[in-house]
């Protein structure tokens, strides 16, 4: 049987790009495909069919025909436009930084369901969260987690000794914790404290429903934020862009 | 055995890498493009020629509204007839163009020369956002519309440069949402319906 010309599916829009004279490449996260990258004709026109369905950051029901190098979308519909979101500046920059991490932890054609439904679940927290924060840090970790390269905080990475309630070192090439004893093991190492170690493995166990409960103090959101940017930064090799206008907010 | 591949004489290929650089143009377009020039009459290239030259040599940014012109203040700015209490705030040059089709804005522009893109690293230096504010010590403008795009990018933009002007007593307005003329109601999407709703008028 012949490969049929059209599929559906939904996808949440994580980045446009301009091409042409009125096209956009848009890259989409999707349940079933992971990440594509698909042409939209006349997006950025006024009259477009198209254009209010594929804005950043919605999640919308598309139709797609197989193209020759990029499929192209001939229909949309918007499932969810996650608009509280929208109206808060410092909420656009956290979603937009969301859709970063994804697009640059993921490769295209590599299906993930686990991912697609954390972005979605996460931003549907970040329209009524009273702490972004926190939502940044639960969408880290568990993106982490599903991507293979959830930190382990229960046993020292090097001697597997369960971990002491005390000042322990995080290694971001080993991907854990080190008790003070193991401390020279690994190259690159940060100090945690309880207190941090406690918050992640609490934001790692809970989904966001259980995870909104937890208000956190400013210098312990701070330490936990600082040592998962310098993780991600490292499984990265380079900068994530969005978090330099997330600090401009600040 | 192998025979040389000879490509075509040097200024033409020169001309066609040129013209590769351009967006949307190919090297198929290009070397069309380059070829099609050798044929034209020599006045018509070499008034294309100048035409580029021109361009770069003569127009300068208004020191005033940022945008593209050959004098400096450009003809809005210094034109008596337009309002100098309004400030429409644009993307880029081209959206000018399409303001000034209504015939209806007498007001004076800005253009920011772009508009926040956090993933790709574009933050509020690297946009005439500081020169904007700068406007604003005369105490002469009463009003500024934001024009930027309504996309999520475009209001993330307005959002920003709205926080920086309302403490300074500006009255800050946004272009209206809503449905576009000759378009259908059906495949328009809940955002854009929600605003046309919010913004309906009385007949």
């Amino acid at each position: 049987m012949a490969k049929p010309r059209v599929y559906k599916t939904e996808a949440i829009v994580l980045k446009r790009n301009d091409l042409g004279e009125a096209d956009s490449i848009i890259t989409l996260y999707t349940p079933n495909l992971g990440k594509i990258r698909a042409v939209a004709r006349g997006v950025r026109r006024p009259k477009s069919k198209l254009g209010g369905h594929l804005d950043l950051l919605t999640q919308s029901a598309l139709l797609l025909a197989h193209g020759q190098t990029l499929d192209v979308i001939t229909q949309s519909q918007t499932i969810e436009s996650f608009l509280p979101l929208k109206s808060d500046l410092r909420n656009i920059s956290c979603a937009l930084y969301m859709a970063e991490l994804v697009n640059q932890f993921t490769v295209e054609g590599a299906e993930h369901y686990p991912v697609y439904r954390l972005l979605l679940d996460d931003l549907l927290w970040l329209c009524e969260a009273r702490d972004s924060d926190t939502v940044l840090r639960h969408f880290e970790l568990h993106l982490l987690s599903h991507l293979g390269y959830q930190p382990e905080l229960y046993q020292c990475l090097n001697c597997k000794s369960p971990l002491a309630p005390e000042r322990n070192l995080f290694s971001a090439s080993g991907g854990g914790v080190l008790c003070s004893k193991c401390a020279g093991s690994e190259p690159a190492t940060r100090p945690i404290s309880v207190d941090a170690l406690k918050v992640m493995r609490f934001l790692l166990s809970n989904s966001p429903a259980s995870a909104s409960r937890l208000r956190l103090g400013r210098a312990i959101s701070r330490e936990v934020e600082q040592l998962l940017r310098w993780y991600i930064r490292y499984i990265l090799e380079r900068e994530v862009k969005s978090l330099e206008f997330l600090d401009h907010l600040r | 055995m192998r025979i040389e591949r000879i490509p075509a004489v040097e200024p033409v290929s020169r001309l066609i890498e040129e013209f590769g650089k351009l967006p949307g143009i190919g090297p198929k377009s290009a070397a069309r493009l380059a070829y099609y020039l050798l044929r034209m009459p020599e006045a018509e290239a070499k008034a294309l020629a100048e035409a580029i030259i021109a361009v770069k040599d003569k127009t300068v940014l208004c020191s005033s509204c940022q945008n593209i012109t050959d004098a400096d203040p450009c003809a809005i700015c210094s034109s008596d007839e337009r309002d100098h209490s309004i400030i429409c705030v644009v993307k880029e040059p081209l959206d000018i163009l399409a303001l000034e089709r209504t015939g209806i804005y007498k007001g004076l522009y800005h253009v920011l020369h772009g508009v926040l893109s956090p993933m790709d690293g574009i933050g509020p230096d690297d946009l005439k956002i500081k020169e904007l504010l700068g406007r604003m010590n005369t105490g002469a403008v009463k009003e500024v519309i934001l024009a930027t795009n309504p996309n999520l990018e475009g209001e993330a933009t307005a959002m920003y440069i709205q926080k920086l002007l309302t403490p300074l007593g500006v009255q800050v307005t946004r272009l209206a949402r809503g449905l576009p003329v000759g378009g259908d109601l059906e495949y328009a999407d809940e955002v854009t319906l929600t605003h046309a709703l919010e913004s309906r008028r009385e007949m």
